[in-house]
């Protein structure tokens, strides 16, 4: 039964969704069904949030290895919750000075703001950084142009970081006017326009007619995996 | 997989990185001492005053007014000055206290500092400092994303629905409160039981909610996608085959750029067809497509490498201009920017 009735609101939620754009009247349904995926949306992060917290508070009591770092966690995680939804340090919108907390949560000078700056930012930008130095090194182990299709791939990807740079004007400037196309830079906008464009137009196709199918097999109830268990 | 015999044991290596750690800690210290130092921030305290005005239909608006006028609300914020400023304003006006040290935002760049060292140092390998750094990040994120998620989408959406007066004189002022709307203890209840996953009970509950979250994507995205990847990149592939220009001439370049994208859009999708066997024709055409998809992942390969390393180059920056005042390309630390301040000077000298 209860499966049943997932299934059955799993096709009203998605079916408003479809019909909006074909009756007028059915648009403000579609409306305020987004409203409430949002709400939904938005509280999947307090059920994440809350996961971490069961998760971490497990770790910490079992005194396992590594239960300092879930106390971190655990201190990091309050710490900005707490900042977060109190507006610790927000002063007053403009648009409305006598009323303390209509200010945002992430104005510059807020302990959230804070947090966000000199926290959440320098790490997770280093972290994307550091990528850099793998997929040097991964490249470097993996590109070998050993067929047709690994030449292409090494030769634009060449191209493109050459044609992007100013090493690319310095090592192929010296082309008479008549030849211009071939400089790297002009070579990197004519992988762009033309056979990029192609290339990602035919992916983006093949991404929007992968996501319909999987879209109405949902909806039908013949894909039920996300009703776990045997389905 | 077993480590080999050559690694060091794990006290050896506890020794090794608070070996490190000194020396940097060292290094950092002597650098502190030359010159003008390193890693301070500056503030200066922006005031504002507004005085509220009703308009005929009974709304207030707020208006910045002179400073200390009659009936004015005020609101004072700190906002970043460059060292450069600061010195400006000090050679205006010495034991100014108009732009001043910040004890919060200097600690904050270094622990940015901090945090960016720790995981730079994870290039050398695992460590307790990218430990300490990574435990932090994920609590932050968790805390970060769950409190913006409350007050961008639950306070507006849910709360300011079921209690529009309330939320209007705790947060949202502007907010056109109007009557209670009930629908929204529909996404209400939906949301309890997607949080009563987290006990023992929930799983057969949370399920409805799941139900809901999937059907009304799969219908959102089906539209958005279908509108704008199929039809509309459809569209922009019906190209002309033989291209005119103004003067009537046969444009060669033109016509072959959009034989290649037609020609190269068709061959990919003929690739990603696997209900045909890849033989003869259809074969030679996927083979074309997969040439296609090779540059387009060589682009894609490219770029990404760029901007990882474009985000490398701010971090660098960020550790010496911002931190260590090693370098100063905007000039922002050296007395070159008193005269480029001196405005600020004047107009300090003359509120003080």
């Amino acid at each position: 039964m209860s499966r049943s009735i997932a299934l059955l609101i799993c096709l009203m939620g998605g079916l408003t969704m479809l019909v909006s754009p074909f009756l007028p009247m059915a648009t403000g349904w579609a409306n305020d069904v987004t409203d409430w995926f949002n709400i939904l949306a938005a509280m999947a992060f307090v059920l994440g949030g809350g996961s971490l917290l069961k998760v971490q508070l497990m770790r910490l009591s079992a005194r396992g290895p590594g239960w300092g770092y879930s106390a971190l966690t655990l201190l990091a995680f309050i710490v900005t919750l707490w900042v977060g939804l109190g507006k610790v340090g927000v002063v007053a919108d403009p648009s409305a000075p006598t009323v303390a907390w209509s200010g945002k949560p992430d104005d510059e000078g807020s302990a959230f703001w804070w947090i966000y700056l000199y926290v959440m930012t320098p790490i997770t930008s280093t972290l994307f950084a550091v990528l850099a130095f793998y997929v040097a090194s991964a490249a470097f182990r993996a590109f070998r142009a050993k067929n047709v299709e690994a030449t292409l791939l090494l030769a634009t990807a060449f191209v493109i970081l050459l044609g992007r740079t100013f090493a690319g004007v310095v090592l192929t400037g010296w082309l008479p006017d008549w030849a211009s196309g071939l400089r790297l830079e002009n070579l990197a906008v004519t992988i762009m326009d033309v056979f990029n464009t192609a290339g990602n137009r035919a992916i983006i196709i093949g991404i929007a007619l992968g996501v319909a199918s999987t879209g109405i097999r949902l909806m039908l109830g013949l894909d039920r995996s996300y009703l776990g268990g045997d389905a | 997989m077993s480590s080999t015999t050559m690694e060091p044991s794990a006290p050896a290596q506890g020794k090794w990185w608070i070996g490190l750690f000194l020396v940097i800690a060292v290094l950092v210290a002597i650098r502190a001492g030359i010159g003008e130092g390193m890693g301070r921030a500056y503030v200066q305290t922006e005031s504002t005053s507004y005085a509220a005005a009703t308009d005929d239909q009974g709304r207030v608006t707020w208006s910045a007014v002179a400073d200390g006028a009659a009936g004015s609300a005020t609101i004072e914020r700190d906002v970043f000055r460059t060292a450069g400023q600061y010195r400006a304003a000090e050679a205006a006006s010495p034991n100014q206290q108009a732009i001043r040290f910040s004890w919060d935002r200097t600690i904050g760049l270094w622990l940015a500092a901090f945090f960016t060292l720790a995981v730079f140092s994870f290039l050398v390998g695992d460590n307790p400092a990218y430990k300490f750094t990574e435990s932090i990040v994920i609590g932050v994120s968790a805390g970060y994303w769950m409190a913006v998620a409350f007050w961008e989408t639950l306070v507006p959406k849910l709360v300011a629905q079921l209690a529009p007066g309330l939320v209007k004189a705790w947060c949202m002022p502007n907010l056109d409160a109007g009557a209670i709307n009930l629908d929204a203890l529909i996404p209400l209840g939906l949301g309890i039981m997607l949080l009563s996953q987290l006990t023992p009970l929930g799983r057969h509950v949370g399920r409805w909610p799941l139900a809901f979250v999937i059907g009304t994507f799969a219908g959102l995205k089906m539209i958005s996608h279908v509108e704008s990847d199929i039809i509309e990149q459809v569209r922009a592939t019906m190209l002309p085959l033989v291209v005119f220009g103004d003067d009537g001439s046969f444009a060669a370049w033109a016509s072959i750029r959009n034989l290649l994208i037609v020609a190269g859009v068709l061959c990919t999708l003929v690739y990603f067809v696997f209900s045909i066997e890849h033989k003869g024709p259809v074969g030679r055409a996927a083979r074309v497509g997969v040439w296609f998809l090779m540059i387009t992942f060589g682009s894609a390969f490219g770029f990404t490498v760029m901007g990882r390393i474009a985000l490398l180059a701010a971090r660098f920056e960020f550790l010496f201009i911002d931190w260590l005042w090693l370098i100063d390309p905007k000039g922002q630390r050296t007395m070159a920017a008193v005269s480029a301040a001196a405005e600020l000077g004047s107009s300090l000298l003359n509120t003080i």
